[in-house]
């Protein structure tokens, strides 16, 4: 244990291109990149199908084809052409190795959960509601904004907290592509054989620490967005880890098919 | 890449397919192996959970904790202590059933009615009857939910499992070595069967779901 302490207290480990603050950046960043592309995809297709509810089949079919594919795969299936490409468009190769099939599978692995918790946080809303809210002469666009989002804001925000513990854990992996990341402490640690024991070990604290701080955050920005009326009352503001990881009837919170 | 060489060499194929098929079955002792061993914790875990429902809480805190550390960061950590053992493998994925199983099985407990527990009780079934006979039979279409979740995401991390060397081997091991020689074919191949075998182990499930159920079959209209 002296060890990890000892490559904390490193000061070389805290500077340049392989340092922790670098490390913790890429990492962010590549994460971050995902997490936008994926929700710029998944949330405007999950609101059409959870107000229509036109196309709930794909949903759930998508929904099973993105958990069953294991993510290593998803890395890798994309190289080929990541690699080939790059004389093409003139990126440069190192790119078409590292950072684009990583970004590629994080988004492709981060669409299904956002999709279906946005499906399914909009299928959540008692009907009654939303009947009376076209009673009162509001239109589907407003329907959709006033009603529909924000009863359904904490389910969307679960299923944004699945995906951003999904895209933070491929992350890591994408070390093994020589990507950047906190991952390279653990996997160059792997490589070192015995000595990289304590890099293998505060790679694995940076990456638990950043995943479980990043889930913290989204459960209290979650709780802020559930209105008022629809939270627990008590018990419900201890932290929860990974409330979205929902198993229903079917999975993922859909109804059984 | 090398240039000039073909995206799928088939040759290569065809000539290690042995090989190949012992990834397969490694693979799948990765993933059954945990399996067994979550379903089996999770049960207990579960039946406790109903029976002492202030326990549903820390358990669940407690397996969401282990299944929020990332997969590579816990093989890696484990391997300076069990080092290159079975066990550095099977304890994460292992632990990263818990959760899923724990879930499913507490739902498909707690989805029992009450009104056929009292049925149970009233036909003079002592506690674990009830619970052999009545309780977990219909708990069957959640339960198997969960293992059919559990079991496409254990074989999606075992895979990763690879990056602690040939000692467990399965299908990331293929992908990795085709990854440091630059040989398509193999990581492609590692990748593909992956994935196949994650829908054959989904579909399986669903089959398997629907055959230990026929009665959900009849209410939905012979669908």
């Amino acid at each position: 244990m002296s060890d990890v302490i000892d490559f904390f207290l490193d000061p070389t480990h805290w500077v340049g291109d392989t340092g922790i603050p670098n490390r913790l950046v890429e990492h962010l960043i590549i994460s971050g990149l995902a997490i936008l592309a994926a929700t710029i995809i998944a949330v405007p297709i999950g609101l059409y199908i959870g107000h229509t509810n036109r196309g709930a089949g794909f949903a759930i079919n998508l929904a099973n084809i993105g958990r069953a594919v294991p993510s290593y795969a998803m890395m890798v299936i994309p190289l080929p052409f990541t690699l080939a490409l790059a004389p093409i468009l003139g990126y440069d190769p190192t790119f078409g190795l590292n950072f684009l099939p990583i970004f590629l599978a994080m988004t492709f692995l981060a669409i299904p959960p956002l999709l279906v918790s946005t499906y399914a946080g909009l299928r959540s809303v008692d009907r009654d509601l939303i009947e009376a809210g076209r009673g009162m002469g509001l239109r589907e666009r407003q329907i959709l904004g006033r009603i529909e989002l924000p009863l359904a804001s904490s389910i969307i925000v679960g299923g944004f907290r699945t995906a951003t513990l999904q895209v933070i854990a491929t992350a890591t992996i994408g070390a093994i592509l020589s990507g950047g990341g906190l991952g390279r402490f653990i996997f160059d640690g792997l490589n070192q054989g015995l000595a990289g024991r304590a890099s293998i070990y505060a790679g694995a604290i940076l990456v638990a620490a950043l995943a479980i701080g990043v889930d913290a955050v989204l459960a209290l920005v979650q709780r802020r967005l559930t209105p008022r009326g629809l939270r627990k009352p008590r018990g419900a503001r201890a932290y929860v880890p990974n409330q979205a990881a929902e198993v229903a009837p079917g999975g993922g919170g859909l109804p059984s098919t | 890449m090398i240039e000039g060489q073909p995206l799928i060499d088939f040759g290569w194929i065809a000539g290690h397919f042995d090989s190949i098929v012992q990834r397969i079955v490694q693979h799948l002792q990765l993933t059954i192996l945990p399996l067994v061993i979550g379903i089996v914790i999770s049960l207990i875990l579960a039946v406790w959970a109903v029976r002492q429902p202030r326990a549903y809480g820390p358990v669940t805190a407690i397996t969401g904790l282990l299944y929020t550390i990332p997969s590579l960061a816990a093989f890696a950590a484990l391997r300076p202590i069990f080092g290159l053992s079975l066990l550095t493998a099977l304890i994460p994925l292992t632990t990263y059933t818990l959760l899923i199983l724990f879930r499913s099985f507490a739902a498909g407990f707690s989805a029992v009615p009450a009104e056929i527990l009292e049925a149970a009780e009233g036909m003079g079934y002592t506690r674990r009857q009830r619970l052999l006979r009545v309780e977990l039979p219909l708990a069957v279409p959640l339960m198997i939910a969960g293992v059919r979740l559990a079991s496409v995401t254990t074989i999606g991390l075992a895979t990763i499992a690879a990056v602690l060397g040939d000692t467990f081997g399965g299908l990331g091991q293929l992908i990795t070595e085709g990854i440091q020689n630059f040989f398509p074919t193999k990581y492609l191949l590692g990748a593909a069967l992956s994935v196949v075998l994650a829908f054959a182990a989904d579909y399986l499930f669903v089959r398997f779901e629907r055959l230990v159920t026929p009665w959900a079959r009849a209410r939905a209209g012979g669908r």
